[in-house]
């Protein structure tokens, strides 16, 4: 019993985590159309930076939640910049966006190497969330139950963002049309780079919020990313509900999986992506971006 | 410079294994013997500077240039010429740098590589070449059923440190039923194999093992997993133990741990919370070890590169050691590889970083091992948890205690070697 309720109360834990990176990664995929391989870069950015700030800079330390802001604000800042100065220029050549993407991220992970070192970094849990919560005879650290209330949180606020505000309305109307959207009168350029960067920025707080329970390390890039491709094409590219939901399955079968079938955690992690892009290649909420 | 090499008649081997170019090299380094006197030695060392190896691969280069410079680059009476490659942690880009290293740099012997699978990818090439090689891979059969006579190994085999550390587990600890895990990795399936082959001969047994992949971001599913044992025993590697110690104290589990020679590495101790208090390892080399060798050492790590050594560089310096005392055995001479190698594996030094060590017939290393526990007490260097020594075996071969023909009759250890037994 313990031992599901475990694996049960985990696998939501993972799934928040998991749509914390891949919302963001989901987001510009639909609206921009790029498959972009920097975004565990950009998890990893997050979490690095944000070690830093908590370890103090000029002889500031930063607290937990301030330095994940912080760690945030800088990453989609370089999102920014990443679009502007390399993406813009090859906008509509998938292949190229493919190939530099990979590139920078490859190069993102030397700086990190050169940057922090090569030593793995862990993360203290942020004060007040260190204690354990009892479910009967299983107990679970407070952290990661805190874990699923930020992703629901930031899935209420970007909820909110595309429902209610105009900036919303405009990245929607991007993603269903980009042609007319421009015709119209959207600036869809502009729209380009505050997407990339809202994106950014959410895999950078994704890496703080995450280090508590990965730690930091080189190569966190690289394990992050295949999580976020599975869950985008399971759940649909642009689709927020799609994400989330997305994010919670691919959270039941990691966990399960490699509990109960550990010899075939990857057959079991990536058959439904084979089985959606088969069967229903827009994914399970394509096409709808809420 | 007391050598004066006797013998250097270039063999055809030589010759016919160097491409064109390293031909027309060897070609270039024809003059007569007076003036080869003043030839550098050429140290070749293949480590891994990028992606997740790195922090082992970059250790491990630091080590050799701790040993250089306290001894002015020169070793064995030779000028040295170092030359460090980055395979980038994969058997192909380890064949590349190997075949520079050997037929373009012209190396007399190469240190390293760091995995198991990179030495794989170069087994071969190197007893083609007869390129003396001094590995820090684990890869047990290398030094066993499927020897390399090129190769040499003084840092320990997968299983070497387990086999001690079991012993400490059942007779010390006493901790009978444990439950194993480690990655599903070859350097995995023979530490788990030696532990629980010494295990059960003293009179303990294994509960389960799992075997998590290489790339696990979330151990809990696997720590779930755990119950109804005395103890845990894993074996991770690289920044894995971090994260699965982290979830083993998140999930609430007490059984007492033991770990391997990557499992409790002095370098991972910057980056281990109080999650791995209590934490017992078994492993060849330890910062704690009082002795002259290994303050020297650790000193010159700490001026060089103001960082403090783990396993990866305390071993790397060893085998520039070793390398050292072949080559004044040798009287300088490096260039008969085959007589070079004999002279490596009849080394036997007493003044290392990890005490004295001497080498089987298979090139592997007989030496001291070092069971330690994590704890805060007595910690240095700036560190807030130590790895205090609580029992040293001594002499320990590859074998443990098994008589040598009595041990290659087994298989390899490996993911169902030996099987899991009622217990």
């Amino acid at each position: 019993m313990t031992f599901w309720l475990l694996l049960t109360v985990n696998s939501v834990t993972f799934g928040g985590l998991l749509f914390l990176l891949s919302a963001g990664f989901s987001l510009i995929f639909g609206l921009m159309r790029i498959p972009n391989l920097t975004h565990g870069s950009m998890f990893m950015l997050g979490a690095y930076f944000g070690t830093t700030l908590l370890s103090g800079v000029l002889g500031v330390r930063f607290g937990f939640w301030l330095a994940a802001v912080v760690c945030a604000i800088e990453v989609a800042l370089l999102g920014a910049l990443m679009e502007r100065l390399l993406l813009r220029r090859l906008a509509g050549q998938q292949l190229a966006q493919v190939l530099v993407t990979l590139g920078v991220s490859f190069m993102v992970a030397d700086l990190c190497l050169m940057g922090w070192g090569g030593d793995p970094i862990s993360v203290a849990t942020p004060p007040g969330l260190n204690g354990f919560v009892r479910f009967g005879a299983a107990v679970f650290p407070l952290y990661r139950l805190a874990v699923i209330a930020i992703a629901v949180v930031v899935a209420l606020a970007l909820w909110l963002m595309l429902e209610r505000t105009r900036l919303g309305a405009m990245i929607r109307a991007g993603v269903d049309d980009p042609q007319m959207a421009r015709v119209v009168g959207i600036r869809v350029s502009q729209l380009f780079t505050i997407v990339f960067a809202l994106g950014a920025g959410l895999a950078g707080f994704a890496g703080l919020i995450g280090g508590p329970i990965l730690s930091v390390y080189p190569g966190i890039d690289q394990d992050m990313l295949p999580l976020a491709l599975v869950v985008v094409i399971l759940g649909g590219t642009g689709s927020l509900l799609g994400s989330f939901v997305g994010s919670i399955l691919i959270g039941f079968i990691y966990n399960f999986g490699q509990a109960l079938l550990p010899e075939l955690a990857y057959f079991i992690l990536f058959l439904p992506m084979v089985l959606v892009l088969v069967l229903r290649p827009q994914g399970l909420f394509g096409g709808q971006i809420l | 410079m007391s050598a004066k090499p006797k013998n250097r008649k270039f063999s055809r081997r030589t010759v016919l294994a160097g491409s064109v170019a390293g031909a027309a090299a060897v070609l270039t380094r024809f003059p007569a013997p007076a003036v080869a006197q003043a030839e550098p030695f050429r140290l070749g060392l293949l480590t891994v500077k990028t992606g997740p190896l790195a922090q082992g691969g970059i250790q491990m280069e630091q080590g050799v240039l701790t040993y250089l410079k306290e001894t002015n680059y020169v070793i064995g009476g030779r000028k040295v010429d170092f030359v460090s490659a980055d395979t980038g942690g994969n058997p192909a880009g380890t064949k590349t740098k190997a075949q520079e290293l050997v037929e373009r740099d012209k190396v007399d012997v190469i240190l390293g590589p760091l995995a198991a699978f990179e030495l794989y990818a170069i087994s071969d090439y190197i007893r083609e070449q007869k390129m003396p090689t001094l590995s820090l891979a684990a890869a047990d059969d290398l030094t066993q059923r499927k020897p390399n006579p090129y190769l040499l190994r003084a840092s320990a085999t997968s299983s070497q440190a387990m086999h001690p550390m079991a012993h400490y587990t059942a007779t010390e600890l006493k901790l009978k039923r444990i439950f194993c895990i480690v990655e599903d990795f070859a350097f995995g399936y023979e530490q788990m194999g030696g532990f629980q082959a010494s295990l059960q001969k003293e009179g303990g047994c294994v509960v389960n093992k799992l075997w998590p992949p290489l790339v696990t971001p979330d151990y809990t599913p696997y720590v779930a997993q755990i119950s109804d044992c005395d103890g845990v025993c894993q074996g991770f590697a690289g920044s894995n133990p971090l994260r699965f110690m982290k979830a083993y104290a998140n999930a609430g589990l007490k059984y007492p741990v033991v770990t391997g020679e990557t499992g409790g590495d002095d370098a991972l101790l910057r980056s281990y919370g109080e999650e791995a208090i209590g934490l017992v390892s078994c492993i060849p080399y330890t910062l704690d070890l009082e002795i002259d060798a290994n303050h020297r050492f650790i000193n010159g790590m700490l001026k060089n590169f103001d960082v403090i050594p783990g396993q990866y560089a305390g071993l790397l310096y060893v085998n520039c050691q070793v390398v050292d005392a072949a080559l004044k055995a040798t009287g300088g001479d490096a260039h008969d590889k085959d007589k070079f190698m004999t002279a490596l594996k009849a080394v036997s030094l007493t003044d290392t970083p990890r005490g004295p060590l001497k080498f089987d017939h298979f090139g592997n290393v007989i030496g001291t091992f070092y069971v330690r526990r994590i704890g805060t007490e007595g910690a240095k260097y700036g560190l807030k948890l130590w790895n205090k020594t609580i029992k040293t075996y001594e002499n320990v071969s590859q074998f443990w205690t098994w008589p040598e023909q009595e041990y290659l009759a087994h298989p390899v250890y490996s993911r169902d070697y030996p099987p899991l037994t009622k217990c």
